[in-house]
């Protein structure tokens, strides 16, 4: 197959869980309400934490066998890639499966299995006879990917792309590389979390002095605010349809945008510190990429998770990149501070949230802000209540990841 | 234990590991993959919970034997009279 290289490559489907929403138009409207849907959960060994969990409809796609053998990654891999597919109007019945590639990214996999199997041997003196032989198939790393593929009977390629926090923006992005290399037509690609089920991560994040809390669920998210005190696990997911322009085209898809920049780059300096210099300079060559100055991004959707010093540490990226003086039309938010974090679907889903905007030219606000930081005060924050502007044409997608990982994703508002 | 008894007890663990089949017109003499969308995973699922439930082992040389429901009434009678269940 000859490279694509000359492609530009489009959005047409989008198929999300998130826990206000379990399709676009309601996370939209959710995010626009101000609704973030933040619970209190009993988690094992730890007792309450907040969380963020989805309430789709698991057996839609899944027989209850097929879910009783499932993970939950896997499932909502399923959920997400059936609604995309649907939402794009592809006749899947003529479509060639052996050209169809599936990349998820996702910022675990394995705990929860791992886990709850450590647990039920527990209950048998640690007799290993009474671990599952299903550890295996749903733990390998590209379960929730693989999964996919058996319930939509795909034989292209499939795999997960681990990319702690910058997965879902990094799944994106493996997805373009393929459809840009001619290696397939049609790209399934995002991000999950079944984060919600592993008391390892909230434990970790504990210990770290990293995990959220507020008396009020919903509050506890809350990036930018000065008494934010850490991150809201949450699972989620959002898998998109992407294909090269002149497929959309000829078959008369809807074309929710185009991706036009991406990049990805490693601070190499820290574990779990982020690095402003190197989200920095992850923006400018995503930029770069798009052949597009700061001044021409109009939203730019923020990492931040609610940490006291990595929100500081974005900002002070933001700032340098988009000083305001000189990009008067770019405006900043946050879904996070609905959602929580949703790992793995941090990226995909927090751009879904926002493509909308493209329509009808509203910026979603970062909610939950009662006393902004001033180390974070953004001139051009969008803050508490949603903001209308003249034109919504493009998007700057922020995501990092533990172990020093940037992604930054450019989508463009299409036109021919 | 009768042999009825543990077709019960197999058919309780079937509809668990395959709750969307319908299990009212299982045939005794007739292999379950024959009726019933079971894979090794599922056979191995049946395995599992005769451990767990009721403390019985079927050693992988045996997994044949529970290919219908007669012959796993005939190959776990003794085996559940020797639990003592």
């Amino acid at each position: 197959m000859n490279s694509k290289e000359s492609s530009r490559i489009v959005i047409t489907g989008i198929g999300l869980t998130a826990p206000n929403g379990n399709s676009l138009k309601e996370f939209r409207q959710s995010l626009l309400d101000g609704v973030s849907n933040v619970k209190n959960i009993d988690m094992r060994y730890i007792g309450e934490v907040h969380a963020g969990v989805c309430d789709y409809d698991t057996k839609k796609y899944q027989t209850r066998r097929e879910l009783r053998n499932s993970t939950r990654a896997g499932s909502i891999a399923i959920y997400c890639s059936r609604e995309a597919v649907k939402d794009s109007g592809i006749d899947w019945d003529g479509v060639d499966t052996s050209r169809v590639g599936v990349y998820i990214g996702t910022t675990e996999h394995g705990n929860v299995e791992t886990e709850n199997e450590v647990y039920n041997i527990s209950q048998y003196d640690y007799d290993v006879r009474f671990w599952s032989h299903h550890h295996n198939p749903r733990t390998v790393a590209n379960n929730p990917a693989g999964e996919v593929t058996l319930n939509l009977g795909i034989h292209g390629p499939h795999y997960t792309i681990g990319a702690a926090c910058a997965a879902g923006n990094a799944g994106l992005i493996q997805g373009y590389y393929m459809l840009k290399l001619g290696e397939v037509d049609l790209a399934l690609a995002g991000g999950v979390s079944e984060s919600t089920n592993t008391f390892g991560i909230f434990a970790s994040f504990k210990s770290q002095g990293a995990l959220g809390q507020h008396e009020d669920p919903t509050k506890a998210s809350r990036p930018f605010d000065s008494s934010r005190n850490g991150i809201v696990v949450s699972e989620g997911g959002a898998v998109y349809t992407l294909e090269r322009l002149e497929d959309a085209q000829t078959r008369g898809a809807k074309i929710y945008g185009e991706i036009v920049g991406y990049h990805i780059n490693s601070d190499a300096t820290d574990a779990v510190l982020p690095n402003s210099e190197r989200q920095k300079e992850c923006m400018f060559a995503a930029l770069k990429k798009a052949g597009l100055s700061p001044s021409d991004i109009h939203i730019v959707n923020t990492h931040a998770t609610s940490t006291p010093q990595g929100d500081i540490q974005e900002c002070k990226a933001i700032r340098e990149v988009f000083p305001s003086e000189s990009c008067p039309d770019t405006r900043i938010n946050n879904t996070k501070s609905y959602i929580g974090h949703a790992m793995g679907a941090a990226g995909a889903l927090e751009l879904a949230g926002n493509l909308p905007a493209f329509e009808d030219g509203i910026v979603h606000p970062t909610i939950n802000v009662d006393d902004l930081d001033p180390e974070c005060a953004l001139p051009n924050l969008v803050i508490n209540e949603p903001e209308s502007r003249p034109e919504v044409n493009t998007i700057l997608n922020n995501s990092f990841g533990m172990l020093g990982i940037n992604s930054c994703l450019i989508i463009k508002k299409f036109a021919e | 234990m009768t042999k009825e008894d543990i077709k019960k007890v197999v058919l309780e663990i079937i509809s668990e590991i395959a709750p969307d089949e319908d299990l009212s017109n299982v045939q005794s003499d007739v292999r379950l993959r024959e009726q019933l969308d079971l894979d090794s995973m599922d056979f191995l699922d049946i395995v599992m919970e005769l451990r767990k439930k009721h403390g019985i082992e079927v050693p992988e040389e045996d997994y044949q034997q529970l290919a219908s429901l007669d012959s796993c009434a005939d190959y776990l009678t003794p085996k559940f009279a020797g639990a003592g269940a």
